[in-house]
């Protein structure tokens, strides 16, 4: 009965601004940091370290807005505001 | 909204900041709620078991409006190993009258709650941030919101912004918490049949049970939970983040192994995922509640850290000190002072409060979780539990004093090897639990 993080993401509504509210401070210290556990900590899947492009994306229409990242990036590097009023996820049980 | 000034602005149309809101706004205040949901609820997630007393200290009766999902007569706390359980639980009639507690959903019941505020009188300004407090030197004379001509003016600021208050940093009255302060926890509901429901845990009509469940969480310090509503089962897990950030697993996948676990997997199955959610939980307890006043503002809730995580009790605490923050803004408006030294009468009437109390008495739970080693608590432990009571129940011809010898013996490895390693482990745990 697991699903992906795709279906999973799917049973979500979101209202997706154009902006994001999720910024990466400094990609060089992503490239010098020695774990990128945002790849794994993050439970929406929003961090992913692309190698080739030496860069960390940020899917931000997927967060759902928990917070754990600003929290637990070991380098404090990424910038975490709330989506606009009315923005991001709208659950439907909750 | 340019010109608009209020007696109080609330922050956040949770738990904390709705109690907070409809307390003001029944002696007359003028109170604005300001919420950045679409609608108060739209955020919010929990497990979620709310509780009867704390909000009938405010609206008697209450449970008899509200939506909520089961009233709960049975509390059952799994022990699980990888394909066992050993399992307590509590059932109890007297639970029907007068109730103890219901499973709700939070997007049901807080609309619903905010809405009482609303009849009230508090005025609704939802799809609004907060982005910032207007200052004058120490003083907080408002709020900055993210609308055109967003600020806000008004005497008293009541900072109820949950787990992540970004206010309260602001403000410092509290730091960015630390991984070890706070847990993720990742949630489904579940889809099935009324009746199936019944069936599989053993209810009646509206009756509901709970289950919190130890062990399987990959060796993290976290509780997982599996509650009953009416036509939807909760069920999730949260582990502390500084857990998370070492083991490189995804949260969503610790979910799946408690979903899968044989004990529970019967328990779901056939079951539709409807909803897939997270959100953090505060973990920090006494040691991290921040000052809860001062000039010009009181902060609630999730964003002072006021949950027993011990007892899955948030929402009431919250419930709570709103209320108290509430009061104290009532009798400093009737003073005409909104200084710290009067605020200060809703940091006294929370320490004289079961809030205040409850956290002192598990303040060493948080230290336990943070620096003992998790594997032991969450994995070795629950498994050799596991192990020492399949070896006594199991009937094979060997002696029973060659078996409780060797359930003992298990149970003692997992807490360190020796008889001193157990007994220090019961005696931290007992004292983290009593402190
Ligand atoms: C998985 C899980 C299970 C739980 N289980 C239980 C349980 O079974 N029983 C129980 O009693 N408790 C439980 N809790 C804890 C409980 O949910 C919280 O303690 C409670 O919701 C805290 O209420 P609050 O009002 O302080 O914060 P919240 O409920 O988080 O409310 C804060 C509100 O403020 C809004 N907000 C935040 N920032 C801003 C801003 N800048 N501008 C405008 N609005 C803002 C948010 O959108 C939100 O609506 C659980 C929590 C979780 C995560």
């Amino acid at each position: 009965m697991s699903a992906s993080i795709e279906e999973r993401l799917f049973t979500i509504r979101y209202k997706a601004d154009r902006v994001s509210h999720l910024i990466i401070k400094d990609q060089e210290v992503c490239l010098a940091c020695p774990t990128k556990e945002c790849n794994w900590f993050c439970p929406s899947d929003v961090y992913l370290w692309h190698e080739a492009e030496r860069m960390t994306s940020v899917a931000y229409e997927n967060c759902i807005e928990c917070g754990t990242c600003r929290i637990a990036c070991p380098e404090y590097n990424i910038e975490w505001l709330y989506p606009k009023g009315g923005y991001g996820v709208t659950y439907k049980y909750g | 909204m340019a010109d608009e000034r209020f007696d109080a602005i609330v922050v956040g149309a949770g738990p904390a900041g709705t109690a907070a809101a409809y307390t003001m706004a029944k002696a007359g205040l003028k109170v604005a709620l300001v919420e950045r949901g679409e609608f108060p609820g739209a955020k919010n997630i929990f497990g979620g078991v709310l509780y009867r007393k704390q909000l009938e200290d405010l609206i008697p009766e209450w449970w008899k409006e509200a939506p909520l999902e089961r009233k709960i007569v049975e509390q059952r706390l799994w022990i699980l190993a990888d394909d066992s359980a050993v399992t307590f639980g509590h059932r109890n009639q007297r639970y029907h009258d007068p109730p103890n507690c219901w499973t709700g959903l939070r997007v049901k019941f807080d609309p619903w709650f905010a809405g009482k505020a609303e009849q009230a009188g508090a005025i609704p300004i939802y799809e609004t941030v907060v982005t910032g407090l207007l200052r004058a030197g120490e003083r907080v004379r408002g709020v900055i919101t993210d609308r055109d001509d967003g600020e806000l003016e008004a005497n008293v600021t009541i900072i109820a912004d949950g787990v992540n208050s970004l206010l309260g940093k602001q403000l410092m009255v509290h730091r960015e918490w630390r991984p070890d302060e706070v847990s993720l926890a990742v949630k489904e509901i579940i889809q099935l049949p009324k009746q199936t429901i019944q069936d599989r845990f053993n209810l009646e009509g509206d009756e509901g049970c709970t289950i919190e469940i130890i062990g399987h969480t990959c060796g993290m310090a976290g509780l997982g939970f599996l509650y009953t509503n009416t036509d939807t089962l909760s069920i999730g897990v949260g582990v502390m983040v500084s857990d998370l950030k070492k083991k490189r697993v995804k949260p969503y996948e610790v979910l799946d192994g408690l979903k899968q676990h044989p004990a529970i997997s019967r328990l779901i199955q056939g079951g539709e995922v409807k909803e897939y959610s997270g959100h953090l939980i505060p973990e920090g307890g006494f040691n991290s509640i921040p000052a809860l006043a001062g000039d010009g503002w009181m902060i609630c809730g999730d964003a002072a850290q006021l949950v027993n995580a011990v007892h899955r009790e948030g929402t009431n605490l919250a419930i709570t000190s709103g209320r108290l923050a509430g009061e104290a803004a009532i009798r400093a408006h009737e003073a005409g002072d909104f200084s710290a030294s009067t605020l200060a009468a809703y940091d006294e009437a929370i320490r004289a409060s079961f809030v205040y109390k409850d956290l002192k008495k598990y303040r060493g739970v948080h230290s336990l979780l943070a620096h003992e080693d998790a594997e032991q608590l969450f994995h070795r432990l629950p498994q050799a539990l596991n192990d020492a009571a399949y070896e006594m129940l199991l009937v094979d011809g060997v002696p029973k004093r060659d078996k409780q010898r060797k359930a003992i013996r298990r149970v003692k490895e997992a807490a360190g090897g020796a008889y001193m390693d157990l007994i220090r482990l019961g005696l931290k745990g007992w004292r983290a639990m009593n402190g």
